[in-house]
């Protein structure tokens, strides 16, 4: 670890801190915004994943070393935690704090794009469900039905061993496939109740078409239940990845995610246990903000629920 | 009631058959050949239809997928290919390991969960609730397969106070006493049915508190408490049995676990339950293996959605009319 390393570090935290303040400035001028910095936990929640974000942006930056480079197979062999590696060393003596930075960007990158697939999907599904009701809803529900009853890890690496070989995109688009269930079930309750208000009757009189009301009018009202849930998916989807990593079919070596890290590490659990250690904390801590802030974003949105 | 029990019944049996079709031509469209794996480019395409005839695995799906049918209807799940056995054998072997883990896990999830719940609803945003909020938000934001390794790092490899892997020892047990086997079995159950066990009693009990504090909020509790219901009976009688509903539906998602398993935390610990089964049919393409385990869990999944609805119609009055109307 070199000085500018520790030293961009240092920016990254007070970055930061910074966008956290920022953020309450700005939303202080809305009732909403004040509900969601009312929840004990949404400022650290916001700062930690503020905080992994652009470490994960500026990786290169915050550290001294390429993730997959092998310092020095000999000497840097499982390194316990240092100055100079903070988070100590793996197996092949790469550094742990390099893989993990440069993991984030990964890491993150799947879960955002898994739960935007996850959303898009389950939404639309949901709010088509909600709308047309009658047969519609009944084919696509029983659909959803039958889409729980499938155990998705089996799913998984069902989609994951036969078709060897995935790519990371393909990967994505997997675990968004099988994510989108309990979404489309929020939004078409939603979607229930929204039908039957006058500005949908209003904009059905004007003329507007189904697909119109849908997109323009009725789901717009049901972003709350979304916007929600999208906090949630991404947890979700990391720690997916991370449990699909360990069985060897996650997002393949050398490039580093926090679950192949993990994977990686657990093999030398008694000797170097920091490299099995910090990938999981990691994970843990971005999953814990997730859920901190889609709890007070719950609560922002949605004054009607009592802070649970 | 009974009416609307038929119509549940029968639309279950549709999604478990969906889910049977889905998955039987899900492994046909996928490509590769069982057993051999990635090795199967080098095999020439003359030996390649061979293995498939042996394996039963030619001929148009259509022909395939009726003749499975066939043998499910007598009971018969067919031959692991490599396990050289009949499927039903090898899940007679996996299900009570499963069962016996999976239910240790249930218990504890439950029995903390619930008590956390409850507990923390009642000193709401006073320093346990705060303290144990930050706690269940930890374990139920961690990977459960990492927390695995890291007990076992601790309890296992550092303290040693538990066995690192198995579900008894595998030299001393047959020989011995019986009863040193039952308690060398409990010994090893630990730390797999702590791991599970915790994380699932996080979620519990972030549940149950929310059911709690949603309850202390309605209007019956209020009027309750003015005509002067001692307090304890409000908690307990009016508070904790309406909170109890929604936990149903928590049992409900949480009974095909019983017998599905848990794939990682038994690949971690080695426990030779259904989930290890399941993930190794899968990784070697044991067709069989995955069509039964997958039949299984799809039923398990169904079954405790229906177990659930029946459950909550018997324990809630309202929902009953409901229904009947």
């Amino acid at each position: 670890m070199t000085l500018r390393a520790w030293l961009a570090l240092m920016v990254a935290l007070g970055l930061a801190a910074w966008v956290v303040a920022a953020v309450r400035r700005r939303s202080a001028a809305h009732e909403s915004g004040r509900r969601f910095f009312r929840h004990p936990t949404a400022a650290w929640g916001l700062g930690v994943l503020a905080f992994f974000v652009i470490v994960a942006v500026a990786a290169p930056l915050v550290t001294p070393y390429n993730p997959c480079i092998q310092l020095d197979i000999v000497g840097l062999k499982n390194q316990a935690p240092s100055w100079s590696h903070p988070l100590g060393t793996d197996l092949y003596s790469r550094d742990v704090w390099c893989r993990m930075a440069f993991g984030a960007r990964v890491s993150l990158t799947v879960g955002a794009l898994g739960m935007l697939v996850a959303v898009t999907i389950g939404a639309t599904v949901g709010a088509v469900a909600g709308y047309y009701r009658q047969w519609v809803d009944a084919v696509l529900m029983r659909g959803v039905d039958v889409g729980l009853a499938l155990p998705r890890l089996f799913v998984l690496l069902l989609a994951v061993a036969l078709w060897e070989h995935l790519s990371l995109a393909v990967l994505v688009l997997v675990m968004g496939l099988t994510s989108w269930f309990g979404t489309s079930r929020l939004v078409r309750a939603e979607v229930l109740s929204l039908r039957e208000r006058d500005f949908v009757a209003a904009a059905r009189a004007l003329g507007a078409g189904p697909a119109r009301i849908i997109f323009r009018h009725v789901l717009p009202n049901a972003a709350a239940p979304i916007i929600v849930s999208a906090a949630l998916g991404i947890g979700n989807v990391l720690l997916l990845e991370a449990s699909l990593s360990f069985l060897g079919i996650g997002v393949p070596p050398p490039a580093p995610s926090w679950g192949n890290m993990i994977a990686d590490g657990a093999p030398n659990l008694a000797t170097a246990p920091w490299t099995t250690l910090f990938p999981g904390l990691a994970i843990a801590l971005v999953v814990m903000a997730l859920n901190a802030v889609g709890d007070a974003l719950r609560e922002a949105l949605d004054p009607r629920q009592e802070a649970t | 009631m009974t009416a609307w029990l038929v119509r549940r019944l029968a639309a279950s049996i549709a999604i478990v058959f969906l889910v049977v079709t889905l998955t039987f031509i899900l492994m046909d469209v996928a490509p590769g050949v069982p057993m051999i794996g990635p090795e199967e480019r080098i095999v020439d395409s003359a030996a390649r239809a061979v293995i498939r005839h042996q394996l039963g695995l030619d001929g148009p799906l259509h022909v395939r997928y009726v003749s499975y049918l066939r043998e499910l209807a007598r009971g018969n799940l067919g031959i692991s290919f490599p396990l050289h056995r009949p499927v039903a054998d090898a899940l007679a072997d996996a299900i009570p390991n499963t069962l016996l883990l999976a239910g240790a896990a249930l218990l504890l999830d439950f029995l903390l969960g619930l008590g956390l719940g409850v507990y923390q609803a009642l000193r709401v945003h006073r320093l346990p609730d705060v303290l144990l909020g930050n706690a269940t938000l930890f374990l139920y934001s961690v990977p459960t397969f990492w927390l695995g390794l890291i007990l076992l790092l601790v309890f296992g490899a550092w303290l040693g106070w538990f066995p690192v892997a198995g579900m008894s020892d595998p030299i001393l047990c047959p020989t011995v006493s019986s009863l040193y086997c039952a308690m060398d079995r409990l010994w090893h159950l630990v730390l797999p049915a702590l791991t599970l066990g915790l994380v699932g009693a996080a979620g519990t009990a972030r549940f149950q508190r929310a059911a709690m504090l949603e309850v202390a909020r309605q209007d019956y509790i209020r009027t309750a408490r003015a005509k002067g219901v001692p307090e304890r009976r409000v908690v307990l009688r009016h508070q904790l049995r309406n909170a109890l509903l929604p936990f149903i539906t928590l049992f409900g998602l949480a009974f095909p676990f019983l017998l599905t398993g848990a794939v990682l935390i038994e690949t971690i610990f080695a426990w030779p339950g259904m989930g290890r089964l399941a993930t190794d049919a899968i990784l070697r393409r044991d067709y069989p293996v995955v069509n039964a385990s997958v039949l299984l869990a799809s039923t398990m999944v169904v079954a405790g959605n229906l177990l659930a609805d029946v459950l909550l119609a018997v324990a809630d009055p309202r929902l009953r009319v409901r229904e009947t109307t």
